[in-house]
């Protein structure tokens, strides 16, 4: 039977909500194509997240089980998947677009053919599924023509999860088979480099500097200002990349995730992956030499200019407000 | 240790974006190009594992003929020489047919090592690594911050969420996605320069690799993001500007 196979992951409670996100988009895409909904998640059927759902449960639910699955590594979750996609034969598989989806969903695709269709931000009629090109800058709805499975990943943040209801699911052991010679990599559990000494989730103010900021000589002007608001500093990627904040202050997917009273932007032009750690801000500020950059879309206060110029006159302005 | 790296040419970053009339492409009249940066820390990597180690460093990139550029650029860092897969269509193709593309030329060199970007700075799809690893039919990790060479093998430092890392022990071959930020990218000296006019560029032809296919996603309309909020803009002299956003700040906001 056709359906929609949502693949939760089962990574502590934090991150649960990456998995009713895909949830709530796999019910949406459920409503537009009229095909009911499953749902599968590695682990036995005990697991929290078959039980802890949010929506109307699905009719299914799959436990992966196997020994081999845990600790993570593509060479085992590929063919456990496979193998549970042949039995089931899914229209639409959905993802939470995580790092550990990213890892092994285009492999698994590669098997059926097909492509994942990644951090899909919308799913609208067609159905059509919409992801961001060149850095946020411009929306590409794509399609997916048929013959064969479509594997899709849900951005972060881009579905709010349903209200949990009331419902029965049935749920299935899945045992697939995994050879122990198939797994060729061995990986450590994870660790932290040096214990985090700037905890910017519990800022109230923050200011973020990007690529516009163009030296590390100019973050003065940076600093100055988040001293004058009280605020944090932090950054994006590419400055940390560079050297010139350490790791420990970036925001963003691959960084931290925060949500102060108020987020200054500056020269940050707004790609999704720094958007989603911050765009939770109470108050976003976004100051850009570049009208068009994908910041302003989700700031409250938009200012066009030089940093160079603006960065000083804020912190000006600031002082003298508080006299 | 023989190492292919697969890079890609992109359009920079500070290029204006605009949709061209069919609603399905990018108008390329003022684009300028640039290496995409994810694949500039992957050549940086095996460049830093042939100082150590030893071997050659390969350059591979598929797209136009005014990929040159780009191609001479990772010959004036240091690869030794290049094959660049003459491909007219690049934009029209989806993930997997460009991983056929150079998973077939791969396979014509035998590397040890295949390192490519964790994902490109246009299409930002972030498979084209992992999809040639499976063609391979070869062992692969994500999002690596650096490579150690073992007795039997390789041990990388692979970036997970919230800053957390993990290492993975591979065999090789193996194909590895290099993360940003994992080393201190080099620039070409003049002499490099000079040097990569002379460094071998192999043509391959799409053709002659493999037989074109349709896409299985489909780009129907590009269009340009929604405002998701309604953005006050402060305009005026920086200091009219920041005098308005604090007044803002304090009295419309309430976060000062």
């Amino acid at each position: 039977m056709s359906s929609i196979l949502v693949v939760q992951e089962e990574r502590g409670l934090g991150r649960n909500r990456f998995s009713f996100e895909a949830l709530a988009a796999g019910r949406q895409l459920a409503v537009l194509t009229g095909l009911p909904l499953e749902t599968a998640v590695v682990g036995d059927t005990n697991t929290p997240a078959l039980a802890e759902t949010s929506g109307p449960p699905p009719a299914a639910a799959y436990a992966v089980q196997h020994p081999l699955l845990d600790p993570y590594t593509s060479d085992a979750y590929v063919p456990a998947f496979e193998q549970l996609i042949r039995k089931l034969n899914p229209a639409y598989i959905l993802f939470p677009h995580s790092y550990q989806v990213r890892d092994y969903v285009p492999r698994l695709a590669a098997r059926f053919n097909q492509v994942l269709i990644g951090d899909i931000a919308s799913i609208d009629a067609g159905p059509s599924f919409t992801r961001q090109l060149f850095q946020g800058k411009v929306n590409a709805a794509y399609r997916h023509p048929g013959d064969g499975p479509c594997f899709l990943s849900i951005q972060a943040g881009a579905f709010r999860p349903d209200p949990p209801a009331a419902g029965t699911t049935t749920i299935h052991p899945f045992i697939p088979v995994i050879a122990p010679e198939a797994i060729r990599t061995r990986p450590s559990a994870p660790f932290r480099d040096a214990a985090q000494t700037v905890d910017l989730g519990s800022a109230q103010k923050i200011v973020g500097v990007g690529r516009g900021i163009r030296s590390a000589d100019n973050l003065p002007l940076a600093q100055e200002l988040a001293t004058a608001l009280g605020a944090e500093l932090a950054a994006s990627r590419p400055i940390c990349d560079s050297g010139w904040l350490p790791i420990e202050r970036q925001v963003g997917s691959s960084g931290q995730t925060v949500a102060p009273k108020l987020y200054i932007a500056a020269g940050i032009s707004g790609a999704i992956q720094h958007l989603v750690g911050m765009k939770a801000s109470q108050c976003i500020v976004a100051i850009n030499r570049d009208p068009a950059a994908p910041i302003f879309e989700v700031a409250d206060y938009g200012i066009v200019g030089d940093l160079m110029e603006l960065l000083p006159a804020l912190t000006e302005a600031v002082k003298a407000a508080k006299q | 240790m023989k190492i292919l790296v697969a890079i890609k040419q992109v359009p920079d970053r500070d290029s204006p974006v605009r949709i061209d009339a069919t609603g399905k492409g990018i108008d390329e009249s003022d684009l300028q190009y640039a290496l995409n940066e994810p694949d500039a820390y992957a050549l940086e990597e095996a460049l830093q594992l042939k100082e150590k180690h030893g071997g050659e460093v390969i350059a591979l990139s598929a797209g136009p003929e005014n990929v040159g550029p780009t191609i001479r650029e990772a010959l004036a860092k240091g690869a030794d020489r290049a094959i660049h897969i003459l491909c007219d269509d690049l934009a029209s193709r989806d993930a997997l047919s460009v991983a056929r593309l150079l998973a077939e030329a791969a396979k014509q060199e035998a590397p040890d090592l295949l390192l490519t970007g964790l994902q490109s700075e246009d299409l930002g799809q972030g498979q084209t690594g992992v999809i040639v690893a499976e063609l391979l039919g070869l062992p692969h990790a994500t999002l690596i911050l650096h490579v150690e060479k073992t007795d039997s093998g390789i041990e990388v430092k692979r970036e997970l969420e919230e800053g957390w890392f993990q290492t993975i022990q591979l065999p090789t071959p193996a194909v590895l996605t290099i993360q940003s930020g994992g080393n201190k990218l080099r620039y070409a000296t003049l002499m490099g320069i000079k040097r990569s006019k002379m460094k071998e560029v192999k043509q391959l032809t799409t053709d002659s690799l493999v037989p074109a296919a349709p896409p299985v996603a489909v780009l129907e309309q590009l269009t340009l993001p929604a405002k998701k909020k309604s953005t006050q803009m402060l305009t005026g002299t920086p200091q009219q500007a920041a005098a308005a956003l604090v007044e803002k700040l304090r009295t419309e906001a309430h976060v000062l």
